[in-house]
């Protein structure tokens, strides 16, 4: 074995790891600089704000901006409140028996299962047998079958990130522990659960999967009009126009890929934004 | 009457046996304080008296603790109420993160005491003056009760807990994060306190239960060694460990 001397192997030691950092920060400028790149001169309001046309070889993505938009504003309105009930149950009343180890286990199994899975179990449960047929709110359901481990899990961070000694406190006065819960816990641990929430819109509003089978169409003519609608979907377009439709003018596909990531990384800075803020506000 | 009655109380994390055989009766308006070394059971008797420890997963209790003749360990005790009736301080203040007022109406609001505005308004104010604390702080009602310095945190917590009425008042090593100075102010305020209260205190510091009490209870690895009046223990105990324990040759 060689030895080093010390002077050399920490320099050499600390070069390696400055090194593994760049490796993990260049692939996303390079990401976000060749999809600015190329996608930049597509962005337009017309683009925004327009239906396609021509194809969908000209004009803009409006369905597909409304129709992830409503996929995940819909997802998420079913997930945060069993999500959080959930967490509230396993953090603040299960015991630590069997049955609470099975379902935390399911749980995180449940954050494991490939995401194209989920998208056939939509299928079967939502799409045909509940008989939904493929639209905006078996989409929405599936993402949130998807979606609720991770929920569950942040929710769970967040509640026992509050004190111990305020729940004593708040018991102490006689207050029942769902009155604790309720007045005490959760109010205090509402800044966690908001960024986990953002997150988790972040992180579906990217999911192709799911929705694959559940809610995207290929092409709608016309605006949603209900939950009952198929849909088109920002990453599932950026798939159709990327390999499906010849001729494609190469800047439209990268617009849209703009689209899609600016709307993933703002909510994402909104994430951070709020954490800065509550956690600046919270003292304890 | 005595106000508590320890009989043959037994106490288990676990398998842990961290409470044996206690009994001790706990007179009424007078300051009984529990001393010890660390790990003695001192602070697990005393989070026993409101069923505190309940909230710790794997604790089983043997024994009777009444208090007014009542076994609170009895199975149709409202436990909420329990704890309404037997206050509770605790070592480090744990003032809410929310107003000065909020703090103190907390607990008439939740448990629906008072629900009329005037009656709670009174109720906050006499406990912020019972406590000593409404001079200092009157014209700050809606601040943080975190922006308090942390005796006037330790006393707004003890007025949180006489605003929802309790007989008892625990408390768990209340000064051992405050200075000196504010110690002795909060022993004076013990000592006020006392005629309104039974309290019990469980305390590192000898020389604060030998100030403040009149009777203490002297534990040692779980089991009670010497329970007498204050100056018995301190003067003229009757067991070698409570001598040696006072004397600081151990603990």
């Amino acid at each position: 074995m060689i030895k080093l001397n010390p002077k050399l192997s920490q320099k050499l030691s600390y070069t390696l790891l400055c090194i593994t950092v760049g490796l993990a920060i260049v692939p996303i400028l390079m990401i976000v600089f060749v999809i600015v790149k190329n996608g930049l001169s597509a962005i337009s309001w017309e683009f925004l704000t327009s239906m396609p046309k021509n194809g969908m070889r000209e004009g803009g993505i409006l369905p597909a901006i409304l129709g992830t938009f409503s996929i995940v504003l819909c997802s998420i309105i079913v997930t945060l409140p069993i999500g959080v009930c959930a967490a509230i149950y396993l953090n603040e009343y299960a015991k630590n028996n069997l049955l609470t180890r099975i379902i935390k286990l399911a749980i995180v199994n449940l954050a494991g299962v490939p995401s194209v899975v989920y998208g056939l179990f939509g299928l079967g449960i939502f799409v045909m047998f509940f008989r939904l047929g493929v639209s905006i709110i078996a989409g929405a359901l599936t993402l949130s079958i998807m979606e609720l481990p991770v929920i569950i899990t942040t929710v769970r961070g967040a509640l026992s990130s509050v004190p111990h000694s305020f729940r004593e406190a708040s018991l102490s006065l006689g207050v029942s522990r769902w009155q604790t819960i309720r007045h005490i816990v959760l109010p205090n641990a509402i800044p966690g659960i908001l960024t986990g929430t953002i997150l988790s819109i972040a992180r579906i509003s990217g999911e192709t999967a799911p929705i694959l089978f559940t809610a995207a169409a290929f092409y709608v003519p016309h605006l949603p009009h209900s939950i009952f609608d198929q849909v088109m979907s920002l990453p599932y377009h950026l798939y159709i126009i990327s390999t499906q439709i010849p001729n494609m003018p190469k800047n439209l596909i990268y617009g849209t890929a703009l689209v899609l990531l600016m709307m993933v990384l703002t909510m994402s800075c909104v994430a951070i934004i709020a954490r800065i803020y509550f956690r600046k506000r919270r003292k304890w | 009457m005595s106000k508590i009655e320890i009989e043959n109380f037994n106490l288990y994390y676990s398998d842990f046996h961290a409470l044996k055989n206690i009994s001790i009766n706990i007179e009424d308006k007078r300051i009984t304080a529990m001393i010890g070394p660390s790990g003695c059971g001192k602070s697990t008797l005393l989070r026993s008296i409101n069923r505190i420890n309940d909230t710790i997963e794997g604790v089983c209790t043997k024994g009777k603790i009444k208090i007014s003749g009542e076994n609170i360990y009895n199975d149709d005790v409202d436990v909420d109420f329990l704890r309404r009736n037997v206050g509770m301080v605790f070592q480090r203040p744990n003032p809410f993160p929310i107003s000065i007022y909020e703090n103190v109406a907390f607990g008439l609001k939740v448990n629906r005491i008072a629900s009329d505005k005037d009656v709670i308004n009174k109720i906050v104010v006499e406990s912020l003056k019972a406590v000593l604390l409404w001079d200092d702080i009157k014209n700050k009602l809606r601040k943080s009760a975190l922006s308090l310095t942390l005796e006037q945190q330790q006393r707004l917590c003890i007025a949180r807990v006489i605003a929802v009425v309790p007989r008892i008042i625990l408390l768990d090593e209340p000064c051992s994060s405050l200075d000196p100075v504010a110690t002795r102010r909060i022993e004076e305020l013990m000592m006020v306190l006392k005629n309104k209260y039974t309290i019990v205190i469980v305390t590192h510091n000898m020389q604060q239960a030998a100030r403040i009490s009149q009777d203490t209870v002297f534990m040692f690895l779980g089991e009670l060694i010497e329970f007498n009046k204050t100056e018995k223990i301190f003067t003229n105990p009757l067991k070698k460990e409570t001598s040696d324990y006072v004397t600081g040759h151990f603990g």
